[in-house]
């Protein structure tokens, strides 16, 4: 009882991290409002609160249009990335597994490369930008075909390992086939990585209204499948024993995580290390159980993305770093420090 | 008919038979210990059972052939202990106990209050209440074993399959354990097939003895029927000498040095 008692601090305490992630992001840029005004411009926004924050029509644009957006499709994001490693994690019984295992990130980077190359021209003047759709189909692809291979193999079971190799194989695959097509067009490799770095500086609610319908599909499917995860931490035998399907368990935990994670990638590029790291941290404070796990990963997922972009935007003066980069510059250290300190743990 | 049927089971891997027209009756609550040599067979006729691999044949429970059930069903009916289970280390004893009540709880629900009672009620029936909050990998490998016993009879099946039950606990904790499932059969009827290595336990806590050998079955009835010197020396190429003990009958198996005299 008394761990139900604690779970219970951390949700409130990660509901606190995300509400001040939300409010910081939306109060730290470049140009804009006094920082203190924001939170007071927030609160009259909403509905029955009439607050006189004392900023300008302009200021609360620079808000709204510019700055939630952001914070917003940060949380998404974030939020997707971590319940989706989280998920993969519990499916594959592996902790050291993030939402990309399969080819997610290859298959994203390869559409939006090919939209970037080859069809840059006739597509320039369309009113849907085409990558983040490209990159969507393509990472949907990409696992789609990693499954039909991993789980061709009858001998050894559904067992999760022939998924993770055809994952490994296929991922090889297309990434070769990435640097040839971007060997061929040379002129578009700058381009071609500021996206595979990742990036939220050009979010609009466009783009959040792009992704939500697939994010909030994927979250509610996955917070549904918690039980699931936790019952096939005894062995995929010994869940089966017990009256799971297994195969069919794997397969709607890695479509749902996969449709997520191809809308959050679509819109925000590869944001490495916070579907490997963040259910970690998570793990530390609360356990192993995926009850727990899956919702809370979704929380500090996402406020540690709002907060991974803070930095970004002012770091290096007019050009800006992009997130991926600061969420590995965070995320690779304490992924190091994990593997050497639970290394005994992780081996199991 | 009640119990557990087998009719001309086949279980084979690729083209390899390990369980060849294996046909038996348990009755309800009868133990049927299962011995034989290592690759005899066991192991794959309780996976059989337990849905784990595909066989031919017909198996079925209380006269329900198993393979027209549900796999949530299947649980229902029958639970299955693994030789080797993996007890995920920082899971507490009480939830992974409740595991066992999964074929009960709805596709996504939680488990209700009764399903909560039924594991509080197991927890207390096998004296494992100072252990319910403890996490597994704190646990000692006998405590741990109760604790998967618990989580099978948690399962409220008819029917309990145990693949070496025991192999990793010493002699008391053995004992322990079986005492357990001896008492737990007759206080709800449960009709328990183990696949056991040590003999004279086999002989012990089972009514009866069922002898595979490379898949086939070469010996059922009582332990003094089952364990003759000579069956032991030809099946398991091993040099022993058998005793009755005058006072209960029991079946006593004892390793002698030297070599047996080959049988065939
Ligand atoms: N998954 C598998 N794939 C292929 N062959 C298998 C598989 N499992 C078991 N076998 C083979 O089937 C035969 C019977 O194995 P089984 O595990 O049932 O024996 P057992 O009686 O339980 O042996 P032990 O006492 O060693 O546990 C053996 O020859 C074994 O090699
Ligand atoms: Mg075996």
């Amino acid at each position: 009882m008394t761990s139900t008692g604690s779970a219970a601090r951390w949700y409130v305490a990660a509901v606190a991290l995300l509400v001040a992630s939300i409010m910081l992001g939306a109060s730290i840029g470049a140009a804009g409002p006094a920082a203190w005004r924001v939170p007071l411009a927030l609160l009259d926004h909403l509905p029955l609160i009439s607050i006189d924050a004392g900023i300008s029509e302009i200021d609360w644009n620079i808000i709204w249009k510019i700055r939630m957006p952001r914070v917003v499709l940060g949380m998404l994001v974030g939020g997707m990335l971590s319940i989706g490693g989280a998920s993969y994690q519990g499916v594959f019984r592996n902790p050291l597994v993030d939402p990309y295992l399969l080819g997610a990130a290859a298959g994203a980077g390869l559409g939006a490369i090919i939209v970037l190359t080859i069809a840059r021209d006739t597509t320039s003047n369309w009113t849907v930008d085409p990558v983040p759709v490209a990159a969507f189909c393509g990472a949907m692809l990409t696992v789609f075909v990693t499954y039909l291979v991993g789980s061709g193999y009858r001998g050894s079971g559904q067992s999760g390992t022939t998924l993770v190799l055809a994952g490994v194989a296929v991922t090889a695959f297309v990434t070769a086939v990435q640097t040839y097509i971007l060997q061929r067009n040379a002129d578009v490799v700058r381009e071609v990585f500021a996206w595979i770095l990742g990036r939220l500086s050009s979010a609009s609610w466009s783009d959040v209204r792009l992704c939500l319908p697939y994010i909030a599909v994927s979250v509610i499917i996955l917070f549904a499948m918690r039980r699931h995860l936790d019952l096939l931490r005894v062995g995929d035998e010994e869940a089966n024993a017990l009256g799971m399907s297994v195969g069919r368990t794997r397969l709607i935990v890695v479509a749902a995580a996969t449709l997520g994670t191809a809308a959050a990638v679509g819109v925000s590029g590869l944001i490495g290390f916070v579907g490997l790291v963040v259910p970690h941290v998570v793990r530390l404070a609360v356990g192993s159980s995926y009850r727990n796990l899956i919702p809370l990963s979704f929380l500090v997922g996402a406020s540690f993305l709002i907060l991974a972009d803070i930095p970004g935007r002012t770091l290096q003066g007019g050009a800006e770093t992009p997130i991926g980069v600061v969420t590995a510059f965070l995320g690779a250290p304490f992924f190091i420090y994990l593997l050497r300190t639970r290394a005994a743990q992780v081996a199991q | 008919m009640s119990g557990l049927t087998f009719d001309t089971v086949d279980v084979s891997y690729d083209d390899r038979a390990a369980v060849v027209g294996f046909s038996n009756e348990v009755a309800s609550g009868e133990w049927v210990g299962l011995i034989g040599p290592n690759g005899a067979g066991k192991s794959s006729l309780l996976r059989a059972v337990a849905g784990l691999t595909d066989s031919d044949g017909v198996i079925s429970v209380d006269g329900r052939p198993l393979a027209a059930m549900s796999i949530r069903e299947r649980a229902r009916h029958v639970a299955y202990v693994a030789q080797n289970p993996i007890t995920p280390e920082d899971m507490s004893a009480f939830d992974y106990v409740l595991l066992g009540r999964w074929p009960y709880v709805g596709r996504f629900g939680a488990e209700s209050s009764r399903d909560r009672k039924a594991v509080d009620e197991v927890f207390e029936r096998l004296r494992l209440i100072d252990f319910r909050e403890r996490r597994l990998g704190e646990l000692s490998g006998g405590e741990r074993q109760r604790i998967v016993l618990a989580r099978a009879l948690a399962q409220e099946t008819s029917v309990l399959l145990l693949d070496e039950p025991t192999s990793a606990l010493d002699i008391g904790h053995q004992q322990q354990a079986l005492e357990l499932v001896t008492e737990l059969r007759c206080h709800q009827q449960l009709t328990v097939v183990a696949a056991m290595h040590d003999l004279t336990l086999a002989g012990i806590y089972s009514d009866r003895l069922v002898m595979l050998d490379d898949g086939i079955v070469v010996a059922d009835g009582s332990a003094a029927e089952v364990l003759t010197a000579e069956r032991l020396g030809d099946v398991y190429h091993v040099c022993v000498t058998v005793d009755i003990d005058p006072d209960d009958g029991a079946v006593v198996v004892v390793p002698r040095r030297g070599f047996p005299v080959d049988g065939s």
